[in-house]
C-alpha cells in the first residue's frame, strides 16, 4: 500500500493536522504496523514541497509538526489518479516458493513435502486471521477478508501445483 | 500441545480400510479426534473424505481397522462402531450424531419446522417439546420467519441453516458435515458457518467438517488433509 497516498486521500476530507492525520492513518490502514511520526512529518514535507498540500496560515512559524495542513486541486487530481488507475496484478508472493518448487525438482529434492509445509504455514496465518474477525468491526473484518482471500488464493495454487508435481517433474527433468 | 490432546479422543480410527469393487478409497487411516475439538478434513475430490467420514460415523463398516466411540470419560462406555450391526449403528446415529450435507437433505414436502422436529419424534421427544426445541433452533438462526415454509420457497443458506437446526435438534456429541456451505457465495457461506460454529461451540458439540475451501477450514482448530486414501504426512496421528 502507498502510506503517503492514503495520507493525501485522508487530508481530503478536512484540513488536519500531521499528530491527526496519524491516528487517522492508523485506525484504518495501521492496524498491524502503526505509522511512525516521523514518517508522517517526512511525508507531509515532502508533499507540500510537490505541492499536493498546503500549509494553513504559518503562525506560529513551527515545524511540521505545528503547522494544519490542506489539500490543493493537484493534490486531489492525484488522489483521483491513485484511486482509479487500477494495480498490476502481482505475482511476486508466489515466485520464491515456484523458485523453491522448481529447485526442489530439479535436485530430487522432496517438492511435496515443501508444499505441504507451505500449506499449514498458509492454513495457519488463515487461522489466526479468522480469529481475529470474531467480534471485530467491519473494517477490520474487511482488512481480514482480504488477507484471507489472497492466501487463500497462494494455497489453491500450492494444492494445484502439488496435484501437478508428477507431471512437472517429468517435463523439469526431460528439458 | 493443548488441553484436547491430553484428553481421551471420542473417537478414535486405526488402520481404515475400504474399497468399492477395485477401488481403494482408504487405504489405512488413523485419526483421534479429541471433544469439542473442530476438525477440518481437506484433500482432493476422489481422495476419500467422505468415505471417511460414512466410517467414522457408522454409515458404513470399513473393510477393515476399527472406529471406537468414547463419550465420556467413563471407563467400559466406550463403544466400537465399527463392529455394531446395521441397527446398533443407525441408532446410535440417531441418538449421538448430528449429520449436515452439501444438499438435498430437507425433506421436500415438510415446512422448515417441521423438517427440524423429525429427529426429535423419531428418538422419543414429546411433541410439544419437539415444536419448542425447533422453534428455539431456527430462531438462534435468524430463520424465526421462515419456519413455515417449504425447503423449496427457502434460499440455499436458509435451506443449510434449516439442516444445521435439523442435524443439531437432538444435542449431538458429534456433527459431521460434509461440504457444508459448499453450494453457497462467499457471503452466505460464511454466515451458515459463523452461526453453526456458534451454537456448536456453545454447546461443546464435536464437529468434523469436510470442506475445499480453506477460508471455511481456517475456522477448525485444526485440520487433515486426505490424500489417495491416507492421512497426509504432517497431519498424521504421534505414535
Ligand atoms: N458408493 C461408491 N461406489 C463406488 N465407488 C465409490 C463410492 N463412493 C466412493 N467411491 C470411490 O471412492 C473414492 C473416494 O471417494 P470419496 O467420495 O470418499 O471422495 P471425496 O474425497 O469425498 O471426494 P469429493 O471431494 O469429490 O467429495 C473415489 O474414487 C470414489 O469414486
Ligand atoms: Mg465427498
Amino acid at each position: 500500500m502507498n502510506n503517503s497516498l492514503a495520507l493525501l486521500g485522508l487530508l481530503q476530507r478536512q484540513p488536519s493536522y500531521g499528530y491527526d492525520l496519524k491516528h487517522s492513518y492508523d485506525r484504518y490502514f495501521g492496524t498491524e504496523k502503526a505509522l511512525a511520526f516521523g514518517q508522517v512529518y517526512a511525508t507531509l514535507a515532502r508533499m507540500a514541497r510537490d505541492e499536493f498540500i498546503l500549509a494553513l496560515g504559518d503562525e506560529t512559524g513551527g515545524g511540521p509538526d505545528r503547522k494544519q495542513y490542506r489539500i490543493t486541486e493537484a493534490g486531489q487530481e492525484r488522489v483521483s489518479d491513485w484511486l482509479f488507475t487500477p494495480d498490476v496484478p502481482s505475482e511476486n508472493l508466489q515466485s520464491n516458493l515456484f523458485a523453491k518448487t522448481v529447485i526442489a525438482l530439479l535436485t530430487d529434492d522432496d517438492a511435496a513435502r515443501l508444499l505441504e509445509l507451505q500449506r499449514a504455514e498458509h492454513m495457519s496465518r488463515m487461522r489466526a486471521l479468522t480469529k481475529l474477525k470474531q467480534g471485530a468491526s467491519i473494517l477490520q473484518v474487511l482488512i481480514c477478508d482480504h488477507g484471507l482471500f489472497h492466501i487463500e488464493a497462494d494455497l489453491r495454487w500450492i494444492d494445484l501445483t502439488g496435484a501437478r508435481l508428477a507431471q512437472l517433474k517429468k517435463e523439469l527433468q526431460g528439458a | 500441545m493443548n488441553a484436547q490432546a491430553q484428553t481421551a479422543p471420542i473417537l478414535s480410527a486405526r488402520g481404515l480400510r475400504h474399497s468399492f469393487g477395485s477401488t481403494e478409497a482408504l487405504r489405512g487411516i488413523d485419526v483421534d479426534i479429541h471433544p469439542g475439538e473442530v476438525l477440518a478434513v481437506m484433500g482432493p475430490s476422489g481422495s476419500g473424505k467422505s468415505t471417511l467420514l460414512h466410517c467414522l460415523a457408522g454409515v458404513i463398516t470399513p473393510d477393515a481397522g476399527s472406529v471406537t466411540y468414547q463419550p465420556g470419560p467413563a471407563v467400559g462406555q466406550s463403544v466400537t462402531i465399527s463392529s455394531l450391526n446395521e441397527a446398533g449403528r443407525s441408532r446410535l446415529r440417531l441418538t449421538e450424531f448430528g449429520f449436515v450435507f452439501q444438499f438435498g437433505q430437507l425433506l421436500p414436502e415438510l415446512s422448515a419446522l417441521d423438517n427440524v422436529t423429525i429427529p426429535l419424534l423419531l428418538n422419543g421427544t414429546r411433541r410439544k417439546d419437539a415444536l419448542q426445541r425447533s422453534a428455539e433452533l431456527l430462531d438462534r438462526l435468524g430463520l424465526q420467519d421462515n419456519g413455515t415454509k417449504r425447503p423449496s420457497e427457502l434460499s440455499g443458506g436458509q435451506a443449510q441453516r434449516v439442516a444445521v437446526a435439523r442435524a443439531l435438534a437432538t444435542a449431538p456429541k458429534i456433527l459431521f458435515a460434509d461440504e457444508p456451505t459448499g453450494s453457497l457465495d462467499s457471503l452466505a457461506a460464511e454466515n451458515v458457518l459463523t452461526q453453526m460454529l456458534q451454537l456448536v461451540r456453545e454447546a461443546g458439540t464435536t464437529l468434523v467438517m469436510i470442506t475445499h475451501d480453506p477460508r471455511t477450514a481456517a475456522y477448525a482448530d485444526r485440520e487433515i488433509l486426505v490424500r489417495d486414501g491416507a492421512v497426509a504426512a504432517g497431519y498424521q496421528v504421534a505414535p
